[in-house]
């Protein structure tokens, strides 16, 4: 296996509502090694959220440590974080989030802004280059509101490569879709984890399980399930097997 | 982080939304221009009205004789006899900044032309009082030097005593008057001036050589007075300096002794109107820059809109690496650039305005240039101040939240 990139040492969030603390995680240990494609199921209120926010450096934990590419996130200021977000996660969302009246080049383009190393230029070609790995190789230039929903979740997940993170944070990416468009975004997910990416993905669908290659489950802030997948399905497959479009 | 960058960012954001950025401009642009337009119209007032009063000899400088003691008993300064013809021709050769001077002589009494008669005064003159007064030749012509050397015995006269001397209308020119037992031939007709603002009758006036009317009507040596012009208004106190140097040495003052004659300008009246004028113009830049403010709270409203709006936009930024630096930064520049867009279109608005006012009603307007530079200043600060709170709520935003929010 290769290096550690998520490693939490006995996670704790507490939050305050009122005079009430409630746990939201109630310590959680994993480590996560480069080239894992990892799913977190759970129902609601199991603390699915909370963790995804402390993976993406959205938020920190109340006590133990979260180390992100060996560098230790807790005592991190906002903006330590916000550059380490764009230096080292990728996040896809179950809404998509692209920019409205934008192209799909400038939506990918958008973690680059905010990363002085990078020219425009380069900054266009390394936009272009996420765009052909999700296979939109023809559509740069289309705007957010001439795609479906599977091209606009295509054109998040390019932007969530085009920095070239150390993890993939995907937060529900296929609830929003039908199952053939679904399907089509696992199979995209399994590319890239063939190519060795890192990904998280987090749902609460106990089918996405079976394409994944470690699946953990939690409850009520601790984690009651983390077992390996010997046996990934392909979802190309499964994809080739969906009836085809009832209207066709 | 990079600006270039920001910038780009706030552009596209505008340009996403141009009705929006358009009408948020427009309290902008309405405010820099009412500015501009109001303060050159009050700037072209205070200048008409300044032209106006030179009309009526802004720049006329009076010298009169001073009362004088003599044995403890101060005289009727028109009794006293110091201002000679020496006097006029020195200060004539030697002031420099005089454009135009005039002796000034009066004798007042019943004037005659065949059945009719009018009491009026002669005033005896150089040939530069036209100018001094601003007083324009209707008909006939002005007196030369050459009567003024013969002390010729002709007039030129206003339209009360052609009225009142010739009531059948008939031409006067050519015609003769009679002051006492002097006949002046009547050579030309003034201009009318109407009535001056103290309620005295402009054209109530006959003029004749200066020399006429001392020799051949008073029979003295000394004038009543010495009219002048300066160069210009603001030369005034120089040349009324200029002139009391003169003066005093001509009269061969010691250095203890006070002025034997008294100069006076219409420097106050013109003064006292720009005071007017100038209230004039800061009530009109007050108005303007009241809806320069309107304009600027616009700005705050629509930025406010704007970061609700956008909440999930701004969750998005922070999640792919954006700072609340980098937010801040960028909802300020989109303010600087509505207000700083505004500025300009409203400057060359407001210049258009004012031209637009200068050849359609013919009103005197005057762009200033500091008033340009003062508002364009005053809306940038504009931009920023009130961009500065609707960018840092956004800036302050939680990501978590503002990913959620519906």
């Amino acid at each position: 296996m290769g290096n550690k990139v998520i490693e939490l040492q006995n996670i704790r969030r507490d939050f305050i509502v009122g005079d009430e603390t409630v746990h939201a995680l109630r310590g959680v240990s994993f480590t996560i090694t480069e080239g894992e494609f990892v799913t977190i199921m759970g129902t609601s209120g199991s603390g699915k959220s909370t963790l995804l926010n402390i993976l993406g450096c959205l938020d920190t934990p109340t006590t133990g440590e979260y180390l992100l590419d060996g560098i230790p996130v807790r005592s991190m200021s906002k903006s330590q974080r916000a550059i380490l977000r764009n230096r080292k996660i990728g996040f896809v969302f179950q809404n998509y989030n692209l920019l409205a009246k934008t192209t799909a080049t400038e939506n990918v383009e958008l973690p680059l802004m905010y990363n002085p190393d990078i020219s425009a230029s380069e900054r266009r070609k390394l936009a272009e280059a996420a765009l052909d790995a999700v296979g939109l190789g023809d559509r740069k230039e289309h705007k957010s509101n001439q795609m479906s929903g599977g091209q606009m979740q295509r054109v998040a997940i390019a932007r969530a490569l085009v920095n070239n993170p150390a993890v993939i944070l995907a937060d529900e990416a296929t609830g929003n879709l039908d199952t053939r468009t679904s399907y089509e975004i696992l199979m995209l997910f399994q590319k890239l984890h063939s190519e060795g990416r890192t990904i998280i993905f987090v749902t609460h669908n106990p089918d996405i399980a079976n394409y994944s290659s470690r699946n953990i489950r939690l409850r009520d802030g601790h984690i009651i399930e983390d077992v390996r997948n010997s046996n990934i399905r392909s979802a190309e497959e499964t994809y080739l097997t969906l009836p085809k479009d009832e209207d066709a | 982080m990079n600006y270039t960058n920001l910038f780009k960012i706030s552009l596209k954001a505008l340009a996403n939304n141009k009705m929006r950025a358009f009408l948020t401009m427009l309290g902008i642009i309405i405010g820099v221009a009412s500015v501009i337009t109001m303060i050159a119209l009050g700037q072209g007032t205070q200048k008409s009205i300044q032209q106006e009063i030179s009309s009526m000899g802004s720049n006329i400088i009076m010298i009169h004789p001073g009362g004088e003691r003599r044995g403890g008993v101060r005289l009727d300064p028109s009794e006293m006899q110091t201002l000679k013809i020496k006097n006029y021709e020195t200060l004539k050769n030697e002031c420099m900044y005089l454009s135009a001077i005039s002796p000034y002589s009066t004798a007042s009494g019943q004037l005659v032309s065949g059945n009719n008669n009018y009491p009026s005064s002669v005033t005896g003159t150089g040939t530069e009082y036209l100018e001094i007064r601003q007083l324009n030749i209707e008909d006939g012509t002005m007196f030369t030097e050459a009567d003024i050397k013969t002390s010729a015995k002709v007039c030129v006269i206003g339209k009360t005593i052609v009225d009142n001397l010739f009531p059948d209308g008939s031409d006067p020119i050519g015609k003769t008057i009679r002051y006492n037992q002097v006949p002046l031939k009547v050579i030309g007709v003034l201009e009318s001036k109407g009535y001056n603002s103290m309620g005295m009758d402009q054209d109530d006036i006959i003029l004749a050589p200066y020399t006429t009317v001392m020799k051949r009507m008073l029979a003295v040596t000394h004038f009543n007075g010495i009219f002048a012009s300066a160069l210009s208004e603001d030369m005034t106190d120089y040349a009324t300096a200029e002139i009391r140097t003169i003066l005093r040495r001509e009269h061969k003052l010691k250095d203890s002794d006070e002025d034997d004659f008294t100069i006076r300008t219409q420097q106050e009246l013109s003064e006292m109107l720009n005071t007017t004028t100038n209230l004039l113009t800061t009530l009109l830049a007050c108005i303007a820059g009241i809806s320069l403010l309107v304009g600027g709270i616009g700005i705050m409203n629509i930025m406010y809109v704007s970061v609700t709006e956008r909440t999930r936009e701004i969750g998005l930024r922070m999640s792919v690496g954006a700072r609340g630096v980098d937010i801040l930064a960028q909802f300020l520049i989109e303010a600087v650039l509505i207000s700083v867009t505004g500025g300009i279109i409203g400057i060359l608005l407001g210049c258009a305005a004012c031209l637009a006012v200068k050849f359609i009603v013919h009103w005197s307007v005057y762009i200033q240039i500091w008033s340009v530079i003062l508002s364009f200043a005053v809306c940038t600060v504009t931009g920023v101040f009130f961009g500065w709170y609707p960018a840092r709520k956004a800036a302050n935003l939680d990501p978590i939240d503002a990913l959620r929010y519906e």
